[in-house]
């Protein structure tokens, strides 16, 4: 029997907001000592009560809107319950009843939409680093505001399962609502997978992998567990409902030791904070504040940029930004130096951070098309763009100070070949040309180039003595 | 209330309400005596007066806090066992604005042990005694703050209130107890019971003392959004006609000398001219069960924190995580926090989250509806504040149900956010005093202290 994978992602991004979902306290936490970014309501002191961030609402909304979902108007908070050190209050706030994003979907570069369930705001947890006999305490996570994003059971295969996890990667960076620092868990995903007989209308039963962070892992964990599940059932076996943790060192899933009983929450209304009700106005106002989405993106330089070059300049929203600055024209031209050079580049890390303008650009691709500099040329001065000491200077100034500018003056470059036509060790090259021995012209022009100190361009002059030597 | 001025010193009345304190020790009124802090404060205050310079509206007034307000003078505690050793950094937002109109804390008073209780017996520091019998309970929660009022130690005390823990020990101790409309004071800072019943409010010995109070005290709080926009000033005072009275706290289960007194009131009412309105509100009997859900639920999810991990008491034979939860909840939490932690995660329980939970959240509406229906048919409603005077210590203790009902007349306020106002209205034959709950619409509260005058 062939069987059919079902595949159902939960993606928690932590929001880039000032401070915290709670409480005025630094949400910063990277880089700062543990426990430095705490506020008396994330240690939970008694008689402390939760104030909502109005920011992270912002947030949620760009957020939501980017995945193309219903904002509700009416949100509200409830709490869930759950002893452990992580959660100083015995509870996380979170929207289990009514969240303030609804239904809407994600489309994936290949065309395929995955419908997203809801999605909600939450506060997070802090961390637990265990030793021996002890562990320790970190509540600077605690209270960062995180939106939970469910998706739909629309997912078949391990490769839509990275595609999709990587696009709300790029969507919620494009919605400027999170650093999107995988390593440093900005985006964590659940996925749970499930198998069931091909045409069949039910779903089978699902494993859940928990807190993968980053695309690869998804993939790999979607291809392992479909392989065990497969496995499973041709053995005419049952999959157990469980939590599943990754391995990424051994490449498999490994049940979880917890206890057999299903968690009990026992969610309740936060009484501490009032519904949410937002105008259309004013989420119309947030909304309007997004920019360009890659789906945008991929429908405006489509036919200009190659799809492999367009997916690798899209993880890179800046990069996309710039792109929209540059004249039609030389839009190839940079892109492929954004790729080839650009992003080969140690720095460009820190270069992304501070882009140059885009008539610098511009003048860049301009003085490329007019010959002015070689394609060598062309790429060391775009990578001198990104200098932060060649910042203030126009691309011209830079090119001549580098003394990469190629001569073009005919009169001028008509000088410089007679000079090399009178040299006597040129002679016999001059005869055997004439003789129509072509290859030789490659000899000439290369004298040439070197007497210009490589600033002549090789084709007019090829032109030129071309036109002497008839 | 007396303020301090040239002639009488705020240093005198901090030592008259220490002496004071000290004198009625053996009723266990406070569990922290701040004296060196509250001495240095008068002294100061004295200097700035004799000086000229501009002083508070309560200079040199010794007040009292309940040990559920946070404060740095003194561990708060909130009498419970699992709060021992916690020294608070911060300052409630309603002690932060007495203080800024120069009061004094005198000290922290004892309270049922996270205000779980109708008698203060529930405390980890064993019970407070009633300010007229030694032999008769506080009230409670706020049993500790009533009896400092009571017996003149300080001239105001706060309070909290969840289901009438500021209104019940008034009554029982002869004085002023007002829990306000919910929002009107900041809950910040406040050990939480029940977050959406929990209203903090004074006990005083006069109505004008009580309308001072509420005038410095209420205010929007950015730090809790819960709290209202500031009406307390601005509301009208307008011209009261129509007092109502429930049919349906007329009957045997309240004591007769209490039910005597409520219509003896209404006759001089009537006299006076008013109008006595009889209200049908056939749903506020479903109100205590509704209560004793969603309290609980509310109660078992705020306490979550006390987990001996980060602050108060930690059990010393734990083991591993789960032990050090258990040992130190069990031995930290007095048995009616315990009850109340068990009823609350029942009734939150997945399966059964529909049945209780839900439907008490839906009683509620319906008695929110009540009072705003009793209300377009009078102004004031007029009632018991519990079917019983002060009871002997250890009457009911070792009957929950028993104490619960003695809330019956005071939760259904809760529950509808409306203020109460517990006022003393005499006493029984055998002279312990019996106070009338006023109640009012939402945002009522300065024409309900001003009408209270009516009632003396």
């Amino acid at each position: 029997m062939k069987y059919y994978p079902t595949i159902g992602i939960e993606c928690h991004v932590q929001l880039s907001t000032k401070t915290k979902l709670f409480s005025e306290v630094d949400n910063d936490a990277r880089g700062k000592e543990p426990n430095s970014c705490v506020s008396p309501v994330c240690y939970a002191l008694p008689g402390m009560l939760p104030r909502l961030n109005g920011e992270a609402i912002k947030y949620a909304i760009r957020a939501g809107r980017a995945m193309n979902c219903e904002i509700n108007a009416q949100s509200r908070f409830d709490r869930k319950h759950y002893f452990y050190p992580d959660s100083p209050k015995g509870y996380q706030i979170t929207q289990f009843y009514h969240p303030i994003i609804g239904a809407g979907y994600v489309e994936l570069p290949s065309g395929t939409k995955i419908r997203i369930e809801h999605a909600h705001l939450e506060g997070d947890a802090g961390k637990l680093t265990h030793f021996d006999n002890y562990s320790l305490v970190d509540l600077n996570r605690v209270d960062t505001p995180l939106i939970e994003i469910v998706s739909m059971p629309d997912i078949h295969s391990a490769k839509d399962a990275h595609d999709y996890c990587k696009e709300l990667w790029r969507l919620m960076r494009y919605a400027k609502v999170t650093y999107g620092d995988l390593y440093n868990g900005n985006m964590r995903f659940d996925v749970n997978v499930s198998l069931a007989p091909e045409g069949s209308d039910k779903l089978g039963t699902r494993a859940e992998v928990k807190n993968l962070n980053s695309f690869r892992s998804v993939e790999r964990a979607v291809e392992y567990e479909i392989a065990r599940q497969t496995k499973i059932l041709e053995a005419g076996e049952k999959v157990v409902q469980e939590t599943r943790g990754w391995n990424d060192a051994t490449g498999k899933t490994t049940g979880q030791r917890s206890k057999e009983e299903a968690k009990d929450y026992r969610y309740m209304p936060e009484p501490d904070l009032p519904p949410i009700n937002l105008s259309r106005q004013f989420i119309n106002d947030e909304s309007a504040k997004l920019s360009m989405m890659p789906s945008d993106y991929r429908e405006k330089f489509g036919q200009t940029i190659s799809t492999d070059i367009l997916e690798i300049l899209l993880d890179y929203p800046e990069l996309m930004e710039t792109m929209n600055g540059i004249d039609e024209k030389h839009i190839t031209m940079i892109a492929n130096l954004f790729t080839s050079v650009l992003l080969a580049e140690e720095k460009s890390v820190e270069y992304l951070n501070d882009l140059p303008d885009t008539k610098k650009l511009n003048d860049l691709a301009e003085m490329n098309e007019k010959k002015e500099l070689s394609s060598t040329a062309t790429k060391e001065v775009f990578l001198r763009l990104f200098d932060p000491q060649m910042k203030g200077r126009d691309t011209k100034t830079i090119a001549k100070e580098l003394g990469l500018i190629q001569e073009n003056d005919l009169g001028a470059l008509e000088a410089i070949v007679d000079a090399v036509l009178k040299k006597p060790e040129t002679k016999k090259a001059q005869d055997d040309f004439r003789n129509g021995e072509e290859k030789v012209i490659g000899f000439l022009v290369g004298q040439v180039m070197k007497e210009s100190k490589g600033k002549a361009n090789p084709s007019a002059v090829q032109q030129i003595l071309r036109d002497k030597l008839k | 209330m007396k303020t301090a001025n040239k002639t009488v010193t705020a240093t005198k009345l901090v030592k008259d309400a220490l002496g004071k304190a000290k004198h009625f020790k053996e009723y266990n009124i406070f569990n922290y005596l701040n004296e060196e802090g509250a001495l240095k404060k008068a002294a100061e205050i004295d200097e700035r007066i004799a000086r000229g310079e501009k002083v508070g509206k309560l200079a040199g007034v010794p007040f009292a806090i309940k040990d559920n307000y946070l404060s740095p003078e003194g561990e708060t505690t909130a009498s419970a066992h699992i709060l021992e050793g916690f020294t608070s950094p911060i300052t409630a937002t309603c002690v932060e604005k007495l203080l800024a109109e120069d009061a004094i804390l005198i000290g922290r008073t004892n309270l049922d042990a996270f205000a779980h209780g109708s008698s203060t017996e529930n405390s980890y520091y064993g019970p407070t005694l009633n300010a007229y019998d030694k032999e008769r309970v506080a009230g409670g929660s706020s049993g500790g703050s009533a009896v400092a009022v009571a017996l003149d130690i300080v001239e105001f005390a706060t309070g909290s209130d969840t289901g009438g823990s500021i209104r019940q020990p008034a009554s029982f101790n002869g004085v002023y107890g007002l829990k306000p409309t919910y929002g009107a004071v900041s809950r910040y800072g406040v050990v939480a019971m029940a977050s959406s019943t929990d209203c903090m409010g004074f006990f005083t010995k006069t109505p004008e003392d009580m309308d001072l109070l509420m005038s410095i005290a209420t205010g929007q709080d950015p730090k809790d959004m819960t709290s209202l926009p500031d009406f307390y000033e601005k509301s009208e005072v307008k011209k009261v006609k129509k007092i109502g009275v429930v049919k349906d706290f007329d009957n045997d289960s309240v004591n007769v000398e209490i039910r005597d007194a409520l219509k003896k009131k209404t006759e001089d009412l009537k006299k006076k001219g008013y109008e006595i309105v009889e209200l049908d509100m056939p749903t506020l009997k479903y109100a205590l069960a509704a209560y004793y859900i969603i309290v609980p639920a509310e109660v078992a999810s705020n306490l979550s924190r006390y987990d001996g991990v980060r602050y108060g008491f930690r059990s010393e034979n734990s083991k591993d995580l789960e032990s050090l939860y258990e040992n130190t909840r069990d031995e930290g939490f007095m048995p009616e926090n315990k009850r109340r932690i068990m009823i609350g995660n029942f009734v939150l329980s997945s399966g059964f989250y529909d049945a209780y939970f839900l439907k008490a959240a839906k009683a509620r509406t319906l008695i929110v509806k009540e009072y705003e229906d009793a209300f377009n048919k009078c102004d004031f409603i007029l009632t018991p504040v519990s079917p019983n005077y002060a009871f002997k210590l250890g009457e009911k203790v070792n009957d929950p149900i028993a104490m619960y009902l003695e809330d019956l007349m005071s939760v259904s306020l809760n529950l509808a956010g409306v203020p109460g106002l517990a006022v003393p209205v005499g006493k029984t034959k055998s002279g312990l005093p019996i106070g009338l709950q006023l109640v009012g619409p939402r945002r009522s509260d300065k024409a309900l202290i001003e009408f209270a005058k009516e009632l003396k």
